[in-house]
């Protein structure tokens, strides 16, 4: 074997290895630039699909309008404004529970439990992210809501509550796993130098660690809203689906991934309503887009001050 | 003095309480689940056809299904994702063309899952014309997945020491026989346990499949990759909320949870078991 390398021109047997890690460098490049051929092919779909809607039917309505109603025989409306409004209060309530619950459960594994506490709690938390969507979404449906409509004798037996609290807890694993990260990487001299000036170790954590870690926490927060907004099976089942304008949590609401979801099925291929629903998708892919952009430079800020 | 420890002491309290709250949700969540399904659970259910508009009879068509998605998912997602972070870690050099892979990955695990349905509807099932079928519904969960599968990649190969490199190199290793023979051998395992967790996400995704193949009913199970599927989650949404009969197929709705639960939770487990393991076996 080694005689037959040494027989070949040095010249060549050289060259030959060259032209290998030249190739195996571009094959590896292309592979390398598939992330970015997704989400342009992702973006270019639903411009492609949803954009024909803003052609054929009222793209003002779209925006404006305030009912969603595209079975209509005499005139189908499609109003986005109801399910923007779902999402955002469906969303709202989520973090209202998530966001103390996530941050106090972060500083509580972070700074003060017990290590063994912790070992045993985190891996319940990342089986808690690993529960898929629909089996929330049927929790939400056979059990929380009846305990809902129980306790708050509510006007619809689904309805946004139900959603926010099933969400809330989807939201958790993200919120927690993220801030305590973060709460985690400030600097122990920092905690050391307050410490030794003699302040408790609350007033450390309250008026040191956390400041410090504010930024990563607040990062880890809208990465959880940006899931919550994207989530889909869960609000489908929790929520009652109805494309009406409230502010009672109490009542059934519907959200822009459940409207794609219930009613992609139905449509037939083409027709202005299949549009419209892509015109859904894009405002849902804008906003998601948007908010991981936040969070992402947000992010990157906290790891460079650390 | 005595009242700011009482203070601090509330505020304690406090936090343990959300720590035990983590705790109260996934016991509450796991124990209906269990309690509802526990008892549908037999060879019969695992290995049957559903009869009866799927009141009663088995879920075997939905585990095939559910299965074959994930191994074809798999397929298409494990290549993609670990030549990608190759290049990403190994080859890429800092710059404006390396932030805006970075930045694509970043965005493309924040996209919303029925966002990704609708890509797969668009591009899949119409523009490449592989209809309603597996192919669909993999290709389109194998891209959902691909962040999850890059991420996990990347910290494999940045956890194997830079001086390994550097000994290869020195000794007139090209940058390819260094990444093949002295970097993937150690970074594999952690791949593949990073993938786990896509494959066990891949497996309970619902809102993707839903546009891109997955059926109600299917009366034998699918011989091609261009047939529609029946598959775990989605017969779990249309059961429990579209069936003409709620009540009646709640058990089979209950057993169907657990085995999806059972499937999902247990790769967890070994996702999570064997990433501590190599963690702690390859500590340079």
């Amino acid at each position: 074997m080694k005689l037959k390398i040494f027989n070949l021109p040095k010249y060549d047997y050289k060259r030959i290895r060259h032209i290998k890690d030249k190739t195996i460098k571009k094959v590896l490049l292309a592979f390398g630039l598939t992330a970015v051929v997704f989400i342009i092919l992702i973006l270019a779909f639903l411009l492609i699909e949803g954009l024909p809607f803003f052609f054929k039917g009222d793209g003002i309505d779209f925006f404006t309008g305030d009912i969603w109603d595209p079975s209509s025989p005499n005139v189908p409306r499609y109003g986005i404004l109801p399910m923007v409004l779902g999402t955002f209060l469906v969303t709202l309530g989520a973090i209202a529970i998530a966001v103390p619950v996530g941050i106090g459960c972060s500083i509580y594994l972070a700074e003060i439990a017990h290590p063994k506490i912790r070992e045993t709690l985190k891996p319940l938390i990342e089986i808690l992210a690993g529960i898929p969507s629909v089996v929330y979404g049927f929790f939400a449906l056979v059990i929380l809501s009846a305990w809902i409509d129980d306790f708050f004798h509510s006007t619809t037996r689904l309805n946004a509550l139900t959603g926010s609290i099933m969400l809330a807890v989807m939201m958790l694993p993200i919120i927690i796993s993220l801030s305590e990260d973060a709460i985690r990487s400030v600097p122990r001299e920092m905690k050391e130098a307050s410490l030794a000036l003699g302040l408790s170790k609350w007033d450390t954590i309250r008026g040191v660690v956390l400041p410090a870690a504010l930024s990563g926490i607040t990062a880890a927060v809208i990465l959880g809203v940006a899931r919550a907004i994207g989530e889909t099976m869960t609000v489908l089942m929790a929520t009652g689906n109805a494309p009406v304008i409230s502010f009672d949590m109490l009542t059934s609401m519907r959200t822009m991934t459940a409207t794609i979801a219930i009613e992609m099925g139905e449509v037939p291929f083409g027709s202005i309503h299949y549009h419209a629903l892509f015109a859904v998708g894009i405002v849902l892919f804008a906003i998601t887009f948007v908010i991981n952009f936040i969070a992402g430079r947000v992010m990157k800020r906290f790891r460079e001050k650390y | 003095m005595k009242w700011k420890k009482i203070k601090e002491h509330i505020i304690y309290s406090l936090l343990r309480l959300s720590g035990l709250f983590i705790v109260c949700a996934l016991a509450i969540l796991l124990l209906y689940i269990i309690s509802g399904g526990i008892g549908k659970i037999s060879w019969e259910f695992l290995t049957s056809f559903p009869t009866n508009g799927m009141m009663s009879g088995g879920i075997f068509p939905m585990i095939i299904g559910t299965l074959s998605l994930m191994v074809l998912t798999m397929v298409i997602a494990l290549p993609i994702g670990i030549f990608s972070a190759i290049y990403l870690v190994e080859y890429a050099k800092p710059g404006r063309f390396t932030d805006a892979i970075r930045l694509a990955v970043h965005n493309l695990a924040g996209v919303p899952s029925i966002v990704y349905g609708l890509l797969g509807l668009g591009f899949f099932v119409v523009f490449l014309g592989f209809g309603l079928s597996l192919i669909s519904a993999a290709f389109t969960l194998a891209i959902m997945v691909l962040p999850i599968v890059i991420a996990s990649a990347q910290e494999a190969l940045r956890a194997v020491p830079q001086n390994m490199r550097e000994g290869a190199l020195a000794l007139g290793s090209t940058k390819w026989e260094t990444t093949r023979h002295h970097v993937l051998p150690y970074a594999l395992p952690g791949m593949l346990t990073g993938s786990i967790l896509a494959l066990s996400r891949a497996a309970g995704e619902t809102a993707p499949i839903i546009m891109t193949g997955a059926a109600f009913y299917i009366t034998h199970l699918s011989s091609s990759i261009f047939d529609e599927f029946m598959a775990l989650p989605y017969s779990i949404y249309t059961l429990a909320t579209q069936s003409s009969n709620v009540e009646a197929t709640r058990p089979t709705v209950f057993g169907a949870i657990l085995v999806l639960l059972l499937i999902v939770l247990c790769m967890n487990l070994v996702a999570i078991i064997a990433r501590n393991y190599y963690r702690k076996k390859y500590r340079w």
